[in-house]
């Protein structure tokens, strides 16, 4: 997926700003999730059902508040001595240490060596902002370097975006997800990433891969890392529903510990959104692992200034309650893995129903991965099919919501993929 | 001579500093007159009732839902925002041709707004526009337009030291110079750092210059309600080249009028022509969005966002406001009264005079200096005070910090 240098790239972007005609379905107009939304809402139909969403469902479709969170909430509301006073740009220390701690595991060297930098942002895009920003700041004080960054085939169709509006000129793709395999090919990973100029950016998954749901398991990590390493890439690691795949903050963020005791530099971007069901509040978190933390410091401050200045204190305030008293801690644990464990459940349940039915084609993919996103494999027509004919939405990508799906449309969902598999 | 002989610029982060040096210092009578965030008679910032009231009212709503909110923000949010700058009546909104863009705070509105100008303003992707800030302006406007893309950032002039007052000739010729469609950012009321504002036939003679040469209206309006207690009074700026049919960006903060700092909430109000090119500016700041928050933070715009649309809730934040908006005014009082008092050289009529959060003292960078040296006041090197940082028991004190300043200083 080599583009060429001319002024408008593979993806139909112009290199000179935003503006420009894309033939991309990625860039057309509004991002694929408003317009399904937007079908959705105007589809008249009683059964339709919408399995787009970026939040967790619980049982009864809807998303909810974590019962902790909700009393936490009450909690900090009643508190008299709050004051209302502009954060730190870089955010609340109470949150960004806990997070990097919780991320790196509280022992980690490069937290002990202080090489780890932690800036609290208002949601997980805005932290792939902060970082592409910063890394072109550790690339070149005259702004000079503009790439290439590496995206995964396919990636969330926003992070092209960011990278550009951060000024990367040079964006590239790296094959990932295999329609045929159902899963990642890292022969030809490997291959598209072994051509890769020193310094490109290289932006990974560390868990939860939207849209494909397919993760790199370790040994493949291994192997990466050190491809990484020898060519002197840089690595930016995508955290965004960290604890949604394994019900485990640090065990989801396994793949930024590896890397970290490998002693490499690395970015991370999380969000605590999905764990702590606080999708509104925007808490967002970049960790850096760096020898130049005081350098990115004051370039964070810098570049957050004339962005949003500070980010929002409610949610991270939330966020830093639950991990700083240890009986909110374990509570909000068990609420969060009673999450995944029904995610885990409904693939399970989804698999035989498809298996009961006599779908064609292996579904192994559907319990062999993780998290709330799943990428099912089906063709645009068969999407189409399913939105036209059995009005039920997800994306482009034949990515769906796990959690979207409940014992009220369980049944209603396998009968549609059957069909769509299996009408001519 | 440069423009700026006699306008000290503060470097970017000197009002942090000042705060830190502030915080350090241990002297029983220290007084920060540095940042500019609200603070009561016992020096505390101030959680403002109808937000306390309004923040309960969400807490124990159940029904709300927990999503991401659309790109744009909260449109309930969106809407009353915007109204409360333009007016209930206003034709502008009547004819649909106004819209909001949620954002992080003043500074993200300013930013968006910025970015769409730099890509879609002028030309496609023209970075050469010249964009006018005022001298002096907020440190921020400089960075926040230069980090969008800007290239030819300059001051207009606007303070006029010897006068301690607007230098409308110099403003006015600056229009009258500037390339047409140069942008220019217009404090709409409570000028930051200066507190000094244009009189309304001062706006008319702006508004025919800037209409006459298409100048691009760029209102920064961080202070709605604070400076006169009034909303309508102090958006009577903005409403008038509303009115006078300019297509402009309103950049509004709700920090300091709502006391919401922490949470971010602001708004970028767009007065397009018609609700045609409405549409299509908003689809293009939607795109902006997207790459630099992608969804804006629910908990303040909500706060907002009821208390507007409540009749109840609205006049009692009004009547906080007024609160807030009083006692600078009584400050401003009793500060020239003490300094008359004391028999300060100088005039000190432009303490009352000026408007809104800050005053310009006339201080130079040595008076400021032993302002903080000797006294342990802290102000910023230009010579602006924080009101809201006196209260009724440190203004003898400082009043006389000032007074010593001044004579024993040159």
């Amino acid at each position: 997926m080599r583009q060429t240098n001319s002024s408008m790239d593979a993806k139909g972007v112009n290199h000179r700003g935003d503006p420009g005609v894309s033939t991309d379905k990625h860039f057309a107009g509004l991002s694929p999730l408003p317009r399904q939304l937007s079908a959705f809402k105007k589809d008249s139909q009683v059964k339709k059902v919408h399995l787009a969403g970026r939040e967790y469902y619980s049982e009864d479709g809807n998303t909810y508040e974590l019962r902790l969170i909700g009393k936490i909430k009450q909690q900090l509301n009643s508190d008299p001595t709050f004051r209302p006073e502009y954060p730190s740009p870089l955010g609340l220390r109470d949150f960004t240490q806990k997070a990097a701690e919780v991320t790196l595991g509280r022992n980690s060297r490069a937290i002990l060596e202080r090489q780890v930098l932690g800036v609290q942002t208002p949601g997980f895009s805005a932290a792939v902002r902060l970082g592409a920003e910063l890394l072109r700041r550790l690339n070149s004080s005259t702004g000079a370097w503009r790439g290439p960054v590496y995206l995964s085939s396919p990636c969330d169709d926003s992070l092209a975006g960011i990278f550009q509006a951060a000024g990367y000129r040079d964006i590239r793709g790296y094959y990932y997800w295999d329609d045929k395999q159902r899963g990642i090919c890292l022969e030809r990973l490997l291959g598209d990433l072994d051509t890769a100029p020193e310094r490109s950016v290289v932006v990974l998954s560390a868990s939860a891969h939207y849209p494909t749901g397919a993760d790199l398991c370790q040994s493949q990590w291994a192997v990466i890392a050190q491809l990484i390493t020898k060519r002197k890439l840089f690595p930016f690691l995508l955290l965004p529903a960290q604890g949604l795949s394994y019900g485990d903050l640090e065990q989801d963020a396994w793949a930024v510990q590896y890397c970290a005791s490998r002693g490499m530099e690395l970015i991370c971007t999380q969000s605590f959104s999905h764990c702590f069901g606080l999708y509104g509040e925007a808490v967002g978190h970049l960790l850096c692992i760096s020898k130049h933390t005081s350098f990115l410091q004051s370039e964070a401050d810098q570049i957050v200034r004339s962005l949003w200045a500070e980010p929002s204190a409610a949610g991270a305030h939330i966020v830093a309650t639950v991990f700083n008293n240890p009986a909110h801690f374990v509570e909000w644990h068990d609420e969060m893995q009673h999450m995944v464990e029904r995610c885990m459940l409904i693939r399970a349940v989804l698999k035989e129903k498809l298996r009961l039915l006599g779908t064609p084609g292996c579904w192994d993919h559907l319990t062999e991965q993780h998290g709330l996103f799943c990428r099912i494999g089906l063709s645009d027509q068969q999407i189409e099919f399913l939105s036209s004919r059995r009005h039920m939405y997800m994306l482009p990508s034949s990515c769906l919501n796990v959690s979207a799906i409940n014992g009220c449309n369980l049944d209603y969902i396998a009968e549609s993929i059957h069909q769509a598999l299996t009408t001519p | 001579m440069s423009l700026f002989a006699d306008v000290p610029q503060a470097p970017p982060v000197a009002v942090f500093k000042l705060t830190a040096d502030f915080r350090e210092d241990s002297h029983p009578q220290k007084v920060n007159l540095g940042v500019g965030a609200y603070r009561t008679d016992d020096c505390l910032p101030w959680v403002l009732p109808v937000v306390k009231k309004v923040e309960r009212l969400i807490v124990e709503d159940n029904s709300l839902n927990h999503e991401y909110l659309p790109i744009l923000g909260l449109p309930e949010f969106r809407s009353a925002a915007s109204k409360v700058a333009l007016g209930d009546d206003s034709p502008a909104i009547k004819d649909n041709r106004v819209g909001g863009v949620q954002a992080l705070g003043g500074t993200g509105a300013l930013r968006i707004g910025a970015e769409f100008l730099r890509r879609w303003y002028n030309g496609v992707n023209n970075t050469s526009t010249p964009i006018y800030v005022s001298a002096p302006t907020w440190e921020n406007h400089n960075g926040v337009f230069a980090d969008a893309g800007f290239k030819d950032i300059r001051p207009y002039h606007y303070w006029d030291a010897a006068k301690r007052g607007l230098d409308l000739t110099g403003l006015l010729d600056d229009l009258e110079k500037a390339p047409e469609h140069s942008v220019f950012v217009l404090h709409a009321c409570a000028h930051n750092p200066t507190g000094t504002d244009p009189t309304q036939e001062e706006w008319k003679k702006i508004a025919e210059i800037m209409k006459r040469r298409k100048l691009f209206v760029f209102f920064d309006s961080a202070y709605q309600g604070f400076a006169s207690g009034n909303l309508d009074k102090d958006a009577w700026a903005i409403r008038y080249f509303v009115s006078e049919e300019f297509e402009l960006f309103v950049a509004q903060s709700f920090s300091k009028n709502f006391g919401l700092y922490n949470e971010r909430v602001g708004n970028l109000t767009v007065v397009a022509k018609d609700n045609e090119n409405l549409t299509r500016i908003l689809s293009q700041m939607e795109k902006i969005v997207r790459t630099t928050w992608s969804n804006p933070p629910s908990q303040g715009a909500r706060v907002v966002s009821k208390t507007l649309n409540c009749p109840e809730l609205f006049a009692e934040w009004k009547g906080n406001v007024k609160t807030m908006a009083d006692r600078v005014l009584f400050m401003r009082d009793e500060l020239k009264s003490k300094l008359q008092a004391l028999g300060t050289p100088g005039t000190w009529d432009h303490i009352t005079q000026q408007i809104g959060m800050f005053s310009f003292t006339g201080l130079n960078p040595k008076q400021v200096e032993f302002m903080i040296k000797e006294k342990h006041v802290y102000l910023m090197a230009s010579g602006r005070i924080n009101m809201c940082g006196l209260t009724t028991k440190n203004i003898d004190y400082i009043a006389q910090a000032i007074h010593e300043a001044v004579t024993k200083v040159q």
